[in-house]
C-alpha cells in the first residue's frame, strides 16, 4: 500500500508533467503564429529607413557613406549560378540577402549527409534536389528575390539547348537575357560547357572553382572577346606548392573545406557586387592561396588560336568595336632592373629542363608567380599512329556490326 | 606523360579525324562512324589477343552510351553495366563514364557512379584531343581505373562474384 506521503509525491510529480506539456503547448502555438510572421511581405521599394525592420537599410548604407551610388539597381539584375554546391549555395544566398533581382539556380545533384561538411544545406534535406532545398531556403530569406530552378546536367545535348534559351531569355523581364552567369561547377565539362554557350551568345560570366585538395581557389571574370575564355589555355591553377610527392590522392577523389568554399564564393559575390553595382575594380583574375594566403591577380588576352570558333568570332567583334573607339595613348613606362654589381656571377637558371620547354612550347601563357597551368599541349602532334580509314559502310551497318560482336 | 603500356593501347586503337561534337548536325554522323570503326577495331585487336573486356552501344544520335565491362580476377569473370553521355563539348573533353552498380562502394567515384579517372588522363586526352576517341577513353580511362579498384572490392567483400554467396567469399 502507498503511504499518503508516497501519493503526495507522486501527486507532485504528476503536476510537474502537466506543466511542462502546457509549455509545451504553448511553444507550439507561439511558433506557430511566429512562423506566419517569418514570411515576411515582399517590399516594393528598398528604404534606407535605418530601423530593426528594414531588411535593407545596413545595404542602402553603402550609398550614404558614398561607397555604391545607386544600390536599388540591384534588383534589376539577374544572375543564373551554375551548380548550387558548395560555392554555389552560399553564392546564392549572398545574392539573395543582397537583394537581387532574379536568381536561376542549375543543378543535378541531391543534397547528401556527405555535403554537411559545406555551408547552407542542412542534414533534413538530404535526397531533396539541391536546386528545390535552396530555393526553398533562399525564398524564405528574401521573398522578394525572384527565383528559377532547373535541376539536370547542362553538358547533354537536351538539357544544353534548353540552358542556352533560358540564358539568353530568362531575365527579370522574361525574353531578356540575363546579366550574369557564375559558374560553380566542380568539374571541368561543365565548365567548358557554360564556356561554349557564352562565347556562342556574347554572355559575359565568371568562373570559380576550388582545387580538389581543398586549399586553393580562383574566380574569374570572362568577357567573351575581350578576355581569354576558358578554353583559350589549359586549365589554370593556383600552385599550392604542396610537393606533389607528398599529397596523397589515394583512395579517395576530392577533399573540401567549408572555409575555402566560403572564402572563394566570398570573393565570387564580391566581385558580382563590384561589376554589377560599379564600385571599386573589378578582378579579372584572382586566385587564393590557403596555404600561404598567396591571392595573386592577372589579365589575360584571348588566344588567337583557341579552339572555340566561337571565340575567336568574338575576338574579331571585340577588334572592331576597339578600332572604331577613338584612341587614347598610353604610355607604359618599363622599369629596367639593374643590379649595381654582381661579383659572385649569380644569375638565374631556369628549373625546366630544355625537353620539356620544347613540349610546352607556345601554348603556356605569360603567368604571374602563383598561377600555372594544369598542364601544357604540345604545339605538335604528340601521337603518331594508324588514322581510321574512308569507309563506304553506312553508321548503321557499323552500329549493327558493332552489336553482333 | 603516359608510360609505355598506355603508349601501347593507344597505338593499337585507330585515331580519329574529324573533329565534331553532337551538336554539329553536320559532322557528328562522320563523328560517329569513326568512333564505330575504331571501336570496332579495339574489340577485335582485345579478342585477338584473348583480352576481350566491353562492349559499348549508342541510342540512333549517337549521344548516350551503354555496354558492359567485365574483369577476370582469380578465374572468376566479374562483369557491370556501364554507361554515359557524349557532353556537348565532345571531343574536347571526354566523356564521365559511370559503373553505377559500383555508386557508393568505392571512394574513387564521384556521384552516380562517375570514375575518378587519374590526373594523368585529362591532360592526356586534352593532348591528343579530337583524335582519341571512345575506344581511347575505355583503354586509357576505364581498363586502368578496373584494373587498381576491381581487385580492391573484391577483397574488401564489396563486390562478391555472382555464383558465389557472400557467405562463402568470406
Amino acid at each position: 500500500m502507498a503511504t499518503v506521503e508516497e501519493l503526495k509525491l507522486r501527486v507532485r510529480e504528476l503536476e510537474n508533467e502537466l506543466i511542462k506539456c502546457k509549455q509545451q503547448q504553448h511553444n507550439c502555438a507561439v511558433e506557430d503564429a511566429h512562423s506566419q510572421a517569418l514570411y515576411r511581405p515582399k517590399i516594393d521599394k528598398m528604404s534606407a529607413e535605418v530601423v530593426d525592420s528594414n531588411p535593407y537599410s545596413r545595404l542602402m548604407a553603402l550609398k550614404r557613406m558614398g561607397i555604391v551610388d545607386d544600390y536599388e539597381k540591384i534588383r534589376t539584375f539577374t544572375v543564373a549560378v551554375v551548380g548550387v554546391g558548395g560555392v554555389g549555395s552560399v553564392t546564392a544566398e549572398m545574392l539573395t540577402r543582397c537583394g537581387i533581382g532574379k536568381l536561376l539556380l542549375f543543378d543535378y545533384d541531391k543534397v547528401e549527409l556527405a555535403n554537411m561538411n559545406r555551408l547552407f544545406f542542412q542534414p533534413h534535406q538530404a535526397g531533396l534536389s539541391k536546386v528545390e532545398a535552396a530555393e526553398h531556403t533562399l525564398r524564405n530569406i528574401n521573398p522578394d528575390v525572384s527565383f528559377e530552378t532547373h535541376n539536370y546536367n547542362i553538358t547533354t545535348m537536351d538539357n544544353f539547348t534548353h540552358f542556352m534559351d533560358r540564358i539568353s531569355h530568362g531575365g527579370l523581364e522574361e525574353g531578356k537575357p540575363v546579366d550574369l552567369i557564375l559558374s560553380c561547377v566542380d568539374n571541368f565539362e561543365a565548365r567548358m560547357a557554360i564556356n561554349t554557350a557564352c562565347n556562342e551568345l556574347g554572355q559575359i560570366w565568371m568562373e570559380s572553382g576550388v582545387s580538389e585538395n581543398a586549399v586553393s581557389g580562383h574566380i574569374q571574370l570572362i568577357i567573351p572577346g575581350e578576355t581569354a575564355c576558358f578554353a583559350c589555355a589549359p586549365p589554370l591553377v593556383v600552385a599550392a606548392n604542396i610537393d606533389e610527392k607528398t599529397l596523397k590522392k589515394d583512395g579517395v577523389c576530392a577533399a573540401s573545406l567549408p572555409t575555402t568554399m566560403g572564402v572563394v564564393a566570398g570573393i565570387l559575390v564580391q566581385n558580382v557586387l563590384k561589376y554589377l553595382l560599379k564600385f571599386g575594380s573589378v578582378s579579372y583574375y584572382l586566385g587564393y592561396n590557403a596555404m600561404q594566403d598567396f591571392f595573386p591577380t592577372m589579365t589575360m588576352k584571348p588566344n588567337p588560336q583557341c579552339n572555340d570558333r566561337y571565340c575567336r568570332v568574338q575576338q574579331e567583334e571585340y577588334k572592331k568595336k576597339e578600332a572604331e573607339q577613338p584612341k587614347v595613348e598610353v604610355v607604359q613606362e618599363e622599369e629596367e632592373i639593374v643590379h649595381e654589381n654582381n661579383e659572385w656571377g649569380i644569375e638565374l637558371v631556369s628549373e625546366v629542363t630544355d625537353k620539356e620547354l620544347e613540349a610546352a612550347s607556345g601554348t603556356v601563357p605569360d603567368l604571374p608567380e602563383g598561377i600555372t597551368v594544369a598542364y601544357t599541349i604540345p604545339a605538335e602532334d604528340p601521337v603518331g599512329g594508324e588514322i581510321v580509314e574512308e569507309t563506304e559502310r553506312s553508321l548503321e551497318d557499323l552500329m549493327a556490326q558493332m552489336k553482333k560482336m | 606523360m603516359a608510360d609505355e603500356s598506355a603508349r601501347r593501347a593507344v597505338s593499337q586503337i585507330p585515331l580519329l579525324k574529324t573533329h565534331a561534337g553532337p551538336r554539329d548536325r553536320a559532322l557528328w554522323p562522320q563523328r560517329l562512324k569513326e568512333e564505330y570503326q575504331s571501336l570496332i577495331r579495339s574489340v577485335e585487336q582485345n579478342k585477338h589477343e584473348d583480352n576481350d573486356w566491353f562492349r559499348l552501344e549508342s541510342n540512333p544520335d549517337g549521344t548516350r552510351w551503354t555496354g558492359t565491362c567485365w574483369f577476370i580476377h582469380e578465374l572468376l569473370r566479374y562483369e557491370f553495366r556501364l554507361e554515359f553521355d557524349i557532353p556537348v563539348t565532345y571531343p574536347d573533353t571526354a566523356p564521365e563514364v559511370a559503373v553505377p552498380e559500383l555508386d557508393g562502394k568505392t571512394a574513387k567515384m564521384y556521384r552516380g557512379g562517375r570514375i575518378c579517372l587519374t590526373d594523368h588522363f585529362k591532360p592526356l586526352w586534352a593532348r591528343n584531343a579530337p583524335r582519341f576517341g571512345l575506344a581511347h577513353l575505355m583503354a586509357l580511362g576505364l581498363a586502368p581505373w578496373l584494373a587498381v579498384e576491381i581487385p580492391d572490392l573484391i577483397s574488401k567483400g564489396h563486390v562478391v562474384h555472382r555464383e558465389r554467396p557472400r557467405e562463402e567469399a568470406q
